[in-house]
């Protein structure tokens, strides 16, 4: 019987705590029962987010925080990150072409799609004032 | 926090760079300045050995997007080395093997650049 507890780590938005909420996600994930290939898309779809909630919605202010919970339910795995910062639009989100984006120099922008394929499903919310995205495997 | 840290050395006129530990966010900078550096000095033959990395983001990737294009046309190339499977896996989902000069061992990026004289 899987358990139905949620993990919760609370973190500030710097770029600094990505490790330890990496490996927050990938000892929970380790212990759900995924192999080891699993648990490293996970720990990097899960910075790939966090990254882009530091960024994007907080632009780099780290006296603003970040929730991420993880829990199972219904044979999936799931991790969700909450901010209370700008809200990311996937409408008008485009896949990145990568040879284009190195012709442009470019050093960012795969992030989203990263996510998108590691994971097995992918959703943002806005809840009140917070935006919430929420990812999941199936185990 | 992650730990990252980068051991340099020459092979004849070639840049090696080491990477150890965990190459995201937070440590992408330090292999910006470590690239931006040579590419100051002029140094454009570069191989990047990653025996000892042990993790990538996008944000580690992004530094080699940035700056493949300029040190090939300064008639250079990055060459990336000694991968392990988890770390080569993140640069194959973005379809990197095609764009860059990937290799299983340091001797071979050593030898790509000698015969290339």
């Amino acid at each position: 019987m899987p358990s139905r507890k949620i993990n919760k780590i609370i973190v500030r938005a710097s770029t600094e705590f990505l490790g330890e909420v990496r490996d927050f996600v990938a000892h929970h994930a380790g212990l759900s029962g995924f192999d080891s290939t699993e648990v490293e898309d996970i720990r990097l779809a899960v910075d790939e987010a966090m990254t882009n909630v530091i960024k994007h919605a907080y632009e780099h202010d780290s006296s603003k925080l970040i929730t991420v919970q993880q829990g199972v339910e219904n044979s999936e795995f799931w991790v969700r990150i909450t901010d209370s910062g700008r809200s990311f639009n996937l409408e008008g989100y485009v896949e990145p072409d990568i040879e284009e984006r190195i012709r442009l120099r470019k050093k960012g922008g795969v992030g989203v799609y990263l996510i998108r394929r590691l994971m097995d499903n992918v959703e943002y919310k806005k809840v009140n004032s917070r935006n919430e995205i929420k990812m999941t495997k199936k185990l | 926090m992650s730990s990252f840290n980068i051991d340099r050395r020459n092979i004849d006129d070639l840049e090696v760079i080491e990477l150890n530990g965990e190459l995201d966010a937070h440590t992408a900078p330090q292999l910006e300045e470590s690239i931006r550096e040579l590419i100051d000095r002029q140094r454009f033959k570069i191989i990047v050995n990653c025996t000892r990395l042990e993790y990538i983001s996008s944000a580690g990737l992004g530094v080699f997007m940035a700056y493949i294009e300029d040190v090939r046309t300064l008639g250079g190339d990055i060459k990336l080395t000694n991968l392990k499977p988890k770390v080569y896996n993140v640069f194959d989902l973005l379809g990197f093997p095609t764009l860059y000069d990937i290799l299983e061992k340091e001797e071979e990026a050593v030898a790509r650049f000698l015969n290339s004289h």
